[in-house]
């Protein structure tokens, strides 16, 4: 990488030539704060907050695009009339924002307030004007617009068009008026949203937030006739740790279980299990699909936005749809059934709650056409990470002074490759580790799949078992998704066996978990650091493969007889419908 | 158009037509008496004779205008012809041929024809 | 052949003034008198003296008739067309001299005048290719492709020193020598800025109108000489008449070979297409026009990288005013030094001019750069009208500021405008006299900027609404010293900040009137008075008791009977229920009533 060598607040360094303004100050350890840049997704120059001096330019320039590609280029972050300029833009903002931050959910891990505090902002009303009042959107399933808390970052419009390719959120009416909204004013509910909630993970403000549903919750806790189930994601544990200050990627597992013990649940599972259950499910699905030769590539059903985008906007694809439940679905399901027979009493009385990475769960969790009791839904409830951690701190719980604690029985053991779930291309490996051992039958001598692993957005691979060319790929991130897919119908590529995951990195990205502000999303590549954690806890789990899971052997023995079997079908499987695109 | 000279033909084709729209820059006028008299006597055709002569010639800075009673009424057709900074010459009971023949010899050859002229009718 | 032309102008303006039932009227009259062979009938685009349409010249006689209307026909095409006697009364009086005629040249209106790019309006059928063709129409383009090489070109244009005419005023030679490396490398295009915003302004619809083929021809010779083979012309969807003349002029020059492949037998082609805007005066700015052929939401992007980097679709572009590219063929056939020699020593050439306002000769003014804005407002423009003093004239539109009666003499040209805080801006130039209250003037300008304003950046966005807030809140009464202050400080705030060009000029209305006539600023804000009686909240209508005979016509007519008083005493108007609306004013025989 070639250096260029600049002047930063009158002293010298070298920084990487071509680098923006606010890439080469943050390498020499400067910060310059913005609210509309993120990297890779928005890159706009809109908010004028970064602007900053440079010695000869025409005017200020705004460090989040600004190239530093002239040697001796002069660079001032912190003069009184750049510092003079952000506070009139804070104060600007303000104006027109609904500045009641006691009740906001973001509050304390809102961008906007860091930076109103950062620059000492002490007349609120400065620039009192007129204000546009806007109706909250409240009409999807899973998240609320608020408007009047809305900066126009266009943060959200970019993921949702540029990363996700769904684009159905977008700037409308121009000045003053602008504002975000669907075309044609339609609500969220109404269009084509796949609930991903990426647009949730990107907003600095609590302009987009998650419907809350912990009050259900804590409702069923408290209700004595209830027994209340609780399952985790892989996801969960490496992403709630992040909620009490923990460093990103830090696994928790002891103190998530604990928390929820302590939170009154009757039965803390891990979704790891069922993960393990659907690789059992989907492998034997895959190996029957390809000796008949029939419905290729088998694509995984496990993510609830990608299925809403497959709904939508590739019907056509239906057929190729794994028919198993996801995870979360799975659980819910022997947890009406299974479970409820173990424990001799009424389905109606299990309350089952699921805590995920993602925001679409609460989409799936509606999902009741195949639910595995008529008139019952799999899951009750879906939380979101951030949803769990807020029971938590209300609970008054010491969330990192806990003690490790382990999940109950029957559902308490998950193998590696249930756990590597959380990151793309880990319910391949999982899928594959499994697939191996049965179609060669012989036991894997390395249970690392390196090639579908890493945060590209589309990964492929052959396998060769046992003579059999099985031709994968990954996919994560709807536009990823979308690349993948146009491949496959022009005949471009051909494939056997396809994993997409609608958030890009996989769920430890998902639309459910801690928020990290722009200020470390932009320096940090928060779903690789996230995923490292996931692979390094399977390498430290006893079991590694989900077909060796005892838990699953004992299911099968039980209750389903074998993967694939008639009552397998009837509970653990699912079907999909055809949505229309407006 | 596969090349410039084909460009050239038609501007020259058309700097014939329009070129009498330019205000100062006729280097001769022909000005054809166009009253009550010269249009009983004809006067009509002498001026179109003289604008398609002049086109035929090639010439595009001569104007041809109209003018009213000059007060010679017996002598109409008359056409006033002025070259540059010459003096004006009066050609009197015009005709189409004969307005061929001014276009031929005066206007581009540069000799007035007298036996057309005023003076000569006298 | 015809014996003579008879010219009536289609412009925008004529048109609206019914210059076609002109032309149809004059078409029938020439067939009833038999005259269909010696006369032939043209309709022409605009001729700049817009005040006094519709307009005719007849020529070779050169006669100009003004305000013709279908009833003046019959007596035109018997007595001038058929007999040879121009209709005196009906000629453009200046032209009138005694039993001279004067050329239209030696009019006050065009006497100063130099039309370099309006050259051929009012001269040309710009719905005719021959004809544009018989004024020297392509040889330019032919000139570059058989004569010069590209970087000829480019320097051709950097000697002439045209510098942009959409308001800019950046080296246009500069502009293209950025984006010709890697000729034949990479896609690149060429685009024409026609989406023309400043309220008033018509110079790059003239331009369109009259002479479309300028443009295109400049766009190939620009294709030709940045290495390009495609361009755009985006122009705005309310100049219909201008968009159904491109089309045609671009059909013809396709047919004649002059655009599409292998033009003149070279291996240069080029082709060009129409993008219409939608309304939206932000789509005028380089990259948000771009943003919006792109098809995407028009707002701009910020710069680095520059569109002769990085342009429309990420490809080098290079994007010109109209007024610009209808420059670039007379200075190739006629040379840079010839360009050079007019205007001053960094603003060379002219500059199209639309005259508004409080004016006598209203319309479109071509003028040498660095004419005087006396010489544009008192000899071109015939001064003020009514007796009325000038006050200022606003030059550059919503972009631009105001100069003063005592800077009258300032020259127009780029350096001396913005010496004294305005701009030269695309051309618009409106007159104002002692009547126009230029707090009012600021916020008309404002409210524009603010309409138009695309939403992106938050100074623009949030502040020209703010500043809007504060200047209304002082054109009604209710404003403080503070709010001055204030108001300044938000102005250099919006300027220093703003994403784009819209932003960044928005204020200079403000900024350029609160410089010159703060004093009018501070009468609104501690007098509560409006000086020139415009701004209504701070206006009251009395009437002077002396003078009132008590006729009651006032009170009979006051639509809210604001007005009382018995018959031939004096009445009084009641302040709290007059709505100012000045009927009474008007009704008042006697004088009696005042504005204050």
């Amino acid at each position: 990488m070639e250096k260029i060598n600049v002047k930063i607040n009158g002293r010298e360094y070298a920084v990487t030539k071509g680098a923006t303004v606010l890439e080469a100050c943050r390498e020499v350890g400067i910060d310059i704060p913005t609210l509309c840049y993120l990297k890779d997704i928005n890159a706009i120059g809109a908010c004028r907050i970064c602007l900053v001096e440079v010695v000869g330019a025409r005017g200020l320039v705004a460090a989040c695009v600004y190239p530093v590609d002239k040697e001796g280029m002069e660079i001032l972050t912190n003069t009184p009339k750049v510092i003079a300029a952000r506070k009139t833009t804070l104060e600007l903002i303000l104006s027109t924002h609904n500045r009641k931050c006691l009740s906001c959910v973001r509050s304390g891990n809102c961008e906007l307030q860091k930076l109103c505090r950062d620059y000492g902002i002490e007349n609120e009303t400065r620039f009192e004007g007129e204000v546009i009042h806007y109706d909250i959107d409240d009409t999807a399933v899973h998240m609320i617009r608020d408007n009047s808390k809305c900066i126009l970052c266009r943060r959200c419009s970019a993921a949702c068009a540029k990363l996700q390719h769904v684009g159905v959120i977008g700037a409308n009416d121009r000045g003053f008026k602008t504002h975000i909204g669907s075309a044609f004013e339609a609500n969220l509910g109404d269009v084509a949203c796949i609930s991903c909630g990426q647009c949730i993970n990107v907003c600095p403000t609590g302009a987009l937030y998650e419907k809350d549903e912990t009050a259900k919750v804590f409702d069923a806790i408290n209700d004595p006739e209830k027994i209340v189930v609780v399952q985790t994601a892989p996801s969960v544990r490496v992403g709630l740790g992040e909620a009490f200050g923990m460093p990103i990627g830090t696994i928790v597992t002891g103190k998530m279980v604990a928390a929820l013990k302590r939170l009154g649940f009757d039965g803390v599972f891990d979704t790891n299990f069922t993960a393990d259950l659907t690789i059992m499910e989907e492998a034997t699905e895959f190996l029957d699909r390809y000796s008949k030769k029939e419905n290729l590539p088998l694509i995984t059903s496990c993510s609830p936005g990608w299925i809403k985008f497959c709904e939508h906007y590739h019907p056509d694809m239906i057929p190729n749809l794994s028919s198993c439940k996801s995870p979360q679905g799975m659980f819910g399901a022997v947890a009406k059934t299974y479970y409820a027979e173990k424990l001799g009493v009424d389905p109606a009385k299990i309350f089952s709650v699921s805590i995920m990475p993602c925001t679409a769960k609460k989409f799936e969790a509606t999902r009741v056409d195949h639910s595995a009791v008529e008139g019952l839904a799999d899951v009750d409830v879906a939380l979101t990470v951030r949803e769990l951690a807020r029971m938590i701190d209300q609970a008054g719980i010491r969330f990192t002074e806990l003690p490790d604690e382990e999940f109950d029985a029957p559902f308490g053991l998950g193998s590696g490759a249930g756990t590597i779930f959380g990151a793309t291309g880990g319910v391949m490996e999982a899928a594959l580790r499994t697939a191996a051992e049965v179609v060669t039958g012989k036991p894997l001598e390395k249970l690392e799949f390196h090639d579908v692993r890493g945060v590209a957005g589309i990964k492929e691979a052959t396998y060769n078992l046992a003579g059999n060319e099985i031709r994968v790929a990954v996919a994560s991130g709807i536009e990823n998704a979308h690349q993948l897919l146009k491949s496959v119908k022009s005949g471009e590529k051909q494939y056997d066996f396809i994993e997409i995951m609608a958030c890009p990195g996989g769920c430890v990205n998902g639309g459910g978990q801690p928020i990290q502000p722009a200020s470390v999303r932009n320096f940090v590549d928060v779903r690789a650091v996230r995923a490292a954690a996931l692979y390094k806890d399977d390498e430290s789990l006893p079991v590694r493969k989900s077909h060796e899971n005892p838990d699953i052997t004992r299911i099968y023995d039980e209750y389903f007889g074998k993967p694939g079997s008639h009552k397998a079908h009837d509970i653990l499987h699912t079907g999909y419908v055809a949505r229309p695109k407006y | 158009m596969k090349s410039l000279e084909e460009l050239r033909a038609i501007k020259a084709q058309m700097q014939m037509k329009i070129g009498i729209r330019n205000d100062d820059s006729a280097t001769a006028h022909v000005v054809v008496g166009m009253a009550t008299c010269g249009i009983a006597a004809g006067a009509r055709a002498v001026a179109t004779a003289f604008t398609n002569e002049i086109a035929n010639a090639g010439l595009n800075t001569v104007a041809v205008t109209l003018s009213g009673c000059a007060g010679m009424c017996a002598l109409e057709p008359i056409v006033e012809v002025t070259i540059g900074d010459a003096e004006k010459v009066v050609y009197v009971k015009m005709d189409a041929e004969k307005a061929a023949r001014v276009v031929k010899e005066h206007i581009v050859g540069g000799n007035v024809v007298t036996e057309y002229t005023i003076a000569a009718a006298k | 052949m015809y014996r003579s032309h008879v010219l009536v102008c289609g412009g925008t303006g004529c048109t609206s003034s019914g210059s076609q039932q002109v032309i149809n009227t004059l078409e029938a009259e020439i067939k009833k008198n038999g005259l269909e062979e010696e006369i032939k009938v043209i309709r022409t685009g605009c001729f700049g003296l817009c005040a006094v349409g519709p307009i005719m010249i007849v020529y070779p006689e050169g006669s100009f008739y003004s305000r013709v209307s279908a009833d003046d026909i019959p007596e035109i095409v018997t007595e001038h067309l058929l007999k040879g006697r121009p209709v005196k009364r009906l000629l453009y009086e200046e032209t009138v001299d005694g039993d001279n005629i004067k050329s239209l040249n030696h009019t006050n209106f065009y006497f100063k005048q130099n039309r370099v790019a309006l050259r051929n309006c009012g001269v040309i059928n710009p719905e005719n290719i021959d004809e544009y063709i018989a004024y020297n129409g392509y040889e330019a383009l032919g000139k570059c492709l058989t004569e010069y090489t590209p970087d000829e070109v480019i320097q051709i244009v950097l000697d002439s020193g045209l510098r942009g005419r959409g308001g800019a005023g950046f080296p246009t030679g500069l502009k293209w020598k950025f984006a010709s490396g890697n000729r034949g490398q990479v896609q690149k295009y060429v685009c024409c800025n026609a989406d023309e915003g400043d309220p008033g302004a018509f110079m790059d619809r003239s331009v369109l109108e009259g002479d479309p083929h300028s443009v295109l021809e400049a766009m190939a010779i620009a294709g030709y000489a940045i290495g390009a083979n495609q361009g755009y012309i985006y122009v705005r969807a309310e100049y219909p008449i201008a968009v159904a003349r491109l089309e045609i002029a671009i059909k013809q020059a396709r047919e004649y070979g002059l655009l599409g492949k292998n033009i003149f037998g070279t291996d240069f082609s080029f082709d060009i297409e129409l993008r219409l805007g939608a309304g939206a005066f932000v789509c005028g700015e380089e990259t948000a026009l771009m943003t919006s052929i792109e098809g995407k939401r028009g707002e701009p992007r910020p710069r680095p990288p520059f569109p002769a980097v990085k342009g429309l679709f990420g490809q080098p572009t290079i994007l010109n005013n109209v007024e610009t590219y209808a420059n670039i063929p007379q200075i190739i056939l006629k040379g840079a030094a010839w360009f050079a020699g007019m205007g001053t020593e960094k603003s060379k050439g002219t500059k199209v001019f639309a005259l508004g306002g409080k004016i006598h000769n209203v319309g479109l003014v071509e003028v040498p750069m660095g004419t005087t804005l006396r010489e544009v407002v008192e000899e071109i423009g015939g001064g003020v009208p009514n007796g009325k003093k000038f006050k200022a004239a606003q030059t550059g539109g919503p972009s631009g500021g105001c100069i003063p009666a005592h800077l009258i003499d300032t020259p127009l040209d780029y350096e001396s405008m913005a010496a004294i805080g305005s701009i030269v801006g695309s051309g618009g130039l409106i007159v104002m006299d002692e009547d126009n209250c230029m707090v009012d003037i600021a916020k008309f300008f404002l409210e524009f900027t603010m309409d138009e304003s695309c939403g992106k950046c938050t100074p623009c966005r949030i502040g020209t609404k703010r500043l809007y807030e504060l200047l209304d809140k002082i054109t009604k009464g209710q404003g403080t010293m503070e709010d001055l202050d204030k108001m300044e400080e938000l102005c250099n705030y919006i300027k220093a900040n703003s994403l784009c060009g819209l932003g960044q000029t928005a204020p200079n209305p403000v900024l350029s009137t609160l410089r010159y006539f703060r004093d009018e600023y501070i009468a609104h804000v501690q007098d509560k008075t409006c000086p020139a009686g415009v701004c209504k909240d701070l206006l009251s209508y009395e009437i002077i008791a002396d003078k009132c005979k008590g006729c009651t016509a006032c009170a009979r007519n006051c639509p809210v009977s604001a007005i009382s008083g018995k018959v031939k005493e004096a009445h009084v108007i009641d302040k709290t229920k007059c709505i100012k609306c000045g009927a009474c004013v008007e009704k008042c025989k006697f004088g009696a009533i005042i504005k204050k």
